[in-house]
């Protein structure tokens, strides 16, 4: 079962290949079996989820059920789940268990979806290799000794590994396109405001956006379809309609104008990365598309202008962690003082303590302009260069990684981890959607092409990914992995 | 902008964050390498652009003025590390 | 020296949403603890604030007030600092963009002067929660039903220069929020909190001196006594060769006195930024213009419409104008008895100190305004004295019957206005006093007048009170003198 992807489950559900419980059931055993190696999720919710198999298997025999019902998923530990702990992969909320469910979560359990449990993450979302995690690196199932990307680590590397067959993730600078590039899947990192940020446990509230991880384009337009919308609760949620994503994947391409950013492809870009690229382009040339180089000239001002904006937004965010109303509270707190510093100290990792720092020094008194002011004049600039780019070309086309995944531990320098969202960080700045598409390997691991529209373009890249899926299989390649310990 | 260790012990202390003396020289590092990064934004002329704040255009919704919450406090209080009497509890604040 | 006195307002206005400014928890007052402070108040983990659309109607409201501009993009911020009260660690304000730009408030001083007040500006923010500091264990409980409640703040510039200034700025703001109906102005419940920037100079100076921010000055009177207790200090302290600090100062109404808050180890940084949660709050002239059309007559028109419409004393017009509610019951009294000073004096003299007395507002009074305007009406017209006014009013007051008439009715209080029952009971009275006829009759005829108090105070119980004042007094003169 796990080798069909999550169309071709829906079409099985639906003729009575199998039931949901028997699919949720086969999923549950393959955790129960593979994620010692992996430590892709940090909850497995099994009893509730074959109770909601057995929910959609009856909606289904009474014939109410819809397009996804009966389909497992598995959820990053950052979106609140009613009764279920949500930790963020963080010491800080290893006690919270949430009183409530994000939007994502309420519109996928109204679609009838089951929730295996919650995937492992960069504490807070703050990572790029799945690292930070209070609950331990999660492994990439290509090749255990390299990272999985993050900081929706958890969620791609559980469906690379065939544990579950998509999961939601969340994007502020790459989470979601990078890990799945380094996993070998597709993800979707929606327009900023297409999805509901209600319940997701912000990290960097204008740049948060959550979204797909699956086997291919056509699962991710399934889940966008249900996870998309307006939500009366987030007030930067857009009101604007959800197209049907799945109906528009068969368009064909000829005529399509593709955009390759130069600085998408100059130094530090793995040249075997390049290669998989660039024949990856010659596919859409082939499917009837043009080409040409257009520029994106502040692009190496994405990094620094995120790490102002990002920490700075964080540092804000994560100032409810105080140990008084959840989460980790340190023993005998002497005084207030104490309670917040102790508590604080305990409760967040490494990373998280940095970018708290950073936020907290770029925002204060003497600094505010020279880094925050500024770097929102940046940001402009950025999105501009976007905006300028699609009045020309349909697309832009580029690597999602400079690399593909690099070893454990390689990265120890947090600078040089920051550096490999290069491709990715502009994006959430730009708040336009990008998709990363399984591109072919490099040593052994996957590499990604990255695909990016302008906003709420995402029938559209939907679309171009897709044929690009019809026309090679690098999407359904499996990591030997998946048979050998699932 | 070169960052100091006195920066750095008022930004822990802003955000009432512990820090050793052993980790605060390590935060000096890590932090200057970041601002170093950072400061690259200081070679771009941004003279007249209007900061941006949302990547959308976008402008705030009102919502209706009604009670729609009920009262939740036994859920919400289940995960507090400390109550009574259906307060919140912390070391004495002295005003 | 003479020193001069620069006072600068900053009004905390609780505004009257039935809920929350970011949440839909309700903002009733004097709930069980943490029983109205729902997710989004407690600032649990991915909730997120929207905007109630009554707040913003009611800075708006507020803004048109006062006669300010209107910001066409206002934007939210985030003040960030730890504090148990402060559920987020943040505070959601405006700093940068607020909603209401520049205005002014005219003030009315006791001796009927006036003078423009300017605002700077005002802006929404979130109100903070609650800590109760009695004992749990050497511990602080925290109380955040209050935390999420819509506060206007309402920064003056520092255009005063007295306390009576200051208070009378307050009592301005105070009618218009009420006025408005955009907060009940319940400074008791703390719907309206007032912090005070004090500085002095000597008097010809330019340059302000260095400034004190005395918080927690909650009431009209604190107003006052804080300021007077604040600007002596500075003075003293200058005059003995020292100089003001610039700090914020708690004012004790207990010891009447201002002290020096525990200065923290450091400066505030507050680190403000746009709040990424919210989105830029954008007002067209169509919303401003349906706003503008809903206002109700401000204390200041009506104030002058009752002076030179109505004829009311500069006095007059200020106390009565000042409340909304006094205001509405005195215009419905006067349309009822078409005598505006007598209403006037009504509402502010009986009926006022009735009030007073049981400790009730008006809008509880017990006598109605139709009630009031038909007693007025009653002597104006003859009906009945003044003293049986008196007797009605109590009985309306303690519901003994419906209407003025009613209860001259039966009480019998009309005035007997008939010459001939008022001659029989003077004849009466003349009889059974022969005693002091006879000093009367004896006494220096300039002494007479005096007396004569004598004889109409006996009619008048006679009359039960009832009988016409003027005409006992015309009667009584003639039938004794007819007698010398």
């Amino acid at each position: 079962m796990y080798e069909k992807t999550l169309t071709q489950l829906a079409a099985a559900l639906k003729s009575g290949e199998f039931s949901s419980r028997e699919l949720t059931a086969h999923y549950l055993q393959r955790i129960e079996k593979a994620d010692g190696h992996l430590n892709s999720f940090i909850s497995v919710t099994a009893e509730q989820a074959l109770q909601q198999a057995e929910v959609a298997d009856n909606a289904r025999a009474s014939g109410n059920a819809g397009r996804l019902a009966g389909i497992p998923l598995a959820l990053k530990d950052i979106f609140c789940t009613q009764g279920v702990k949500t930790s963020c992969g963080s010491k800080m909320l290893d006690n919270f268990i949430a009183p409530y469910n994000a939007t994502v979560v309420e519109k996928l359990n109204a679609a009838g979806t089951i929730s295996l449990g919650k995937t492992n993450m960069d504490e807070f979302a703050m990572g790029s290799s799945n690292e930070s995690s209070y609950y331990g690196p999660v492994k990439n199932p290509w090749d255990l000794t390299a990272v999985p990307g993050g900081s929706s680590g958890g969620s791609a590397a559980a469906v690379a590994a065939g544990l579950v067959p998509a999961a939601m993730g969340t994007d502020t600078g790459g989470s979601i396109r990078q890990p799945a590039a380094f996993c070998g899947i597709t993800g979707l990192k929606p327009t900023y405001g297409r999805v509901s940020r209600f319940g997701i446990i912000a990290y960097a509230s204008s740049l948060d956006q959550a979204g797909p991880l699956a086997r291919s384009a056509e699962d991710c337009a399934h889940l966008l379809g249900v996870i998309a919308g307006h939500d009366g609760r987030d007030s930067t949620s857009v009101a604007r309609g959800v197209p049907d994503y799945v109906e528009g994947l068969n368009a064909p391409l000829s005529g399509l104008k593709i955009g390759l950013p130069k600085e998408y492809f100059g130094d530090g870009l793995d040249p075997e990365v390049e290669k998989a690229v660039r024949e990856a382009v010659k596919v859409y040339e082939s499917l009837g598309a043009t080409v040409r180089e257009v520029s994106l000239p502040h692009t190496h001002y994405a990094i620094p202008a995120y790490y102002v904006i990002a920490p700075a937004e964080a540092s804000s965010n994560l100032s409810r962690y105080d140990g008084v109303r959840f989460g980790h509270r340190c023993d005998n707190p002497s005084d207030l003082i104490d309670l917040y510093k102790r508590s604080r100290e305990e409760g967040f990792g490494e990373e998280v303590k940095r970018r708290i720092l950073i936020g907290t020094h770029t925002l204060s008194e003497g600094f505010f302009d020279a880094y925050y002011t500024k770097a929102q004049q940046v940001r402009r600039l950025i999105r501009q260069d976007f905006l300028d780019a699609f009045e020309d070309v349909d697309v832009l086309m580029g690597p999602a990684s400079p690399t593909p995944a690099f070893d454990l531990g390689a990265k120890k320098d947090p600078v040089s981890m920051y550096l490999q969202d290069i491709y990715t960080i502009a994006v959430n700045l730009a708040g336009i959607p990008g998709i990363s598409v399984p591109a072919g390997f490099v040593g052994g691991r996957p590499v990604g092409l990255q695909i990016l529209g302008t906003h709420f373009a995402e029938a559209q890249l939907l679309n171009v990914a897709h044929q690009f899926q019809q026309a090679t299989d690098w999407h359904l390649q499996r990591p030997a992995f998946a048979e050998e310990y699932a | 902008m070169a960052l100091e260790e006195s920066h750095v012990r008022r930004a822990a202390h802003l955000a009432r964050l512990a820090v050793s003396d052993d980790q605060a020289s390590g935060f000096v590092d890590d932090l200057s390498r970041i601002l170093d990064m950072v400061d690259q934004l200081q070679s771009l002329d941004t003279e007249g652009v209007t900061p941006l704040a949302h990547p959308l255009d976008a402008t705030q919704r009102l919502r209706a003025d009604e009670v729609t919450e009920t009262n939740q406090r036994d859920t919400f209080q289940r995960c507090a590390p400390a109550v009574e009497n259906g307060l919140y509890l912390v070391p004495r604040v002295v005003e | 020296m003479q020193w001069e006195t620069v006072i600068g307002l900053e009004v905390h206005v609780q505004l009257a949403t039935r809920s929350k400014i970011f949440s839909g928890a309700s903002t009733a007052f004097g709930a069980e603890p943490n029983t109205q402070a729902c997710a989004v108040d407690l600032g649990l983990p991915g909730v997120l604030p929207v905007l109630n659309e009554q707040a913003v109607a009611m800075a708006v409201q507020f803004g048109l007030a006062v006669h300010a501009d209107i910001a066409e993009v206002s934007v939210f911020d985030r003040k960030n600092y730890f504090y148990p009260d402060l559920p987020k660690g943040y505070q959601t304000s405006q700093m940068y963009h607020p909603i209401v730009g520049p205005g002014e408030v005219e003030i009315t001083l006791e001796d009927g002067s006036t003078k423009r007040i300017r605002i700077h500006h005002a802006h929404l923010e979130e109100d903070a929660g609650k800590s109760l500091h009695e004992d749990f264990h050497g511990m602080t409980g925290i109380d955040l039903n209050r935390a999420g409640t819509p506060l206007l703040e309402i920064v003056s510039e520092p255009d005063m220069r007295s306390a009576k200034e200051a208070a009378a700025y307050l009592k301005a703001i105070h009618s218009i929020v009420t006025y408005l109906g955009i907060s009940d102005g319940n400074m008791a419940e703390g719907s309206m909190r007032c912090d005070v920037n004090v500085s002095v100079r000597p008097k010809g100076q330019e340059a302000f001196g260095t400034r004190a921010e005395i918080k927690n000055v909650n009431s009209f009177r604190f107003v006052e006594r804080a300021i007077a207790f604040e600007v002596e200090r500075q003075i003293e302290l200058i005059e003995d060769g020292g100089s003001v600090v610039q700090e914020t100062r708690l004012f004790d109404p207990d010891r009447d006195e201002t002290r020096s808050m525990r200065t923290k180890e450091e400066a505030n940084d507050y680190r403000y930024f746009p709040c990424p949660d919210l989105l830029p709050v954008v007002l067209d002239q169509a919303y401003l213009d349906h706003l503008r059309g809903q206002l109700p007559e401000l204390p200041a028109d009506k104030r002058e419409r009752f002076q030179n419409e109505l004829g009311l004393s500069a006095y007059d017009a200020n106390v009565i104008s000042a409340s909304r509610d006094m205001a509405e019951f005195f215009e419905a009294v006067h349309s009822e008895c078409g005598d505006a000073k007598q209403a006037a004096n009504w509402v502010q003299g009986e009926l006022s100190g009735a009030l007073n007395r049981e400790s009730l507002s008006i809008a509880n009074s017990p006598i109605s305004a139709r009630q009031l305007g038909e007693l007025i009406s009653r002597v104006l017209d003859d009906t009945i004295n003044g003293k049986a006014a008196k007797e009605v009013f109590q009985a309306l007051w303690n519901g003994q019957g419906e209407s003025a008439d009613e209860v001259i009715e039966a009480k019998g209080l009309k005035q007997v206005t008939d010459t001939g029952a008022i001659e029989a009971m003077i004849d009466q009275v003349i009889a059974d006093s022969p005693a002091q006829v006879a000093q009367y009759r004896d006494s220096e005829p300039e002494k007479r007048g005096k007396m004569i108090g004598y004889f109409v105070g006996q009619v008048m119980k006679a009359s039960r009170g009832t009988a016409n004042p003027q005409q006992v007094n015309g009667l009584l003169k003639e039938k004794l003198d007819a007698l010398l």
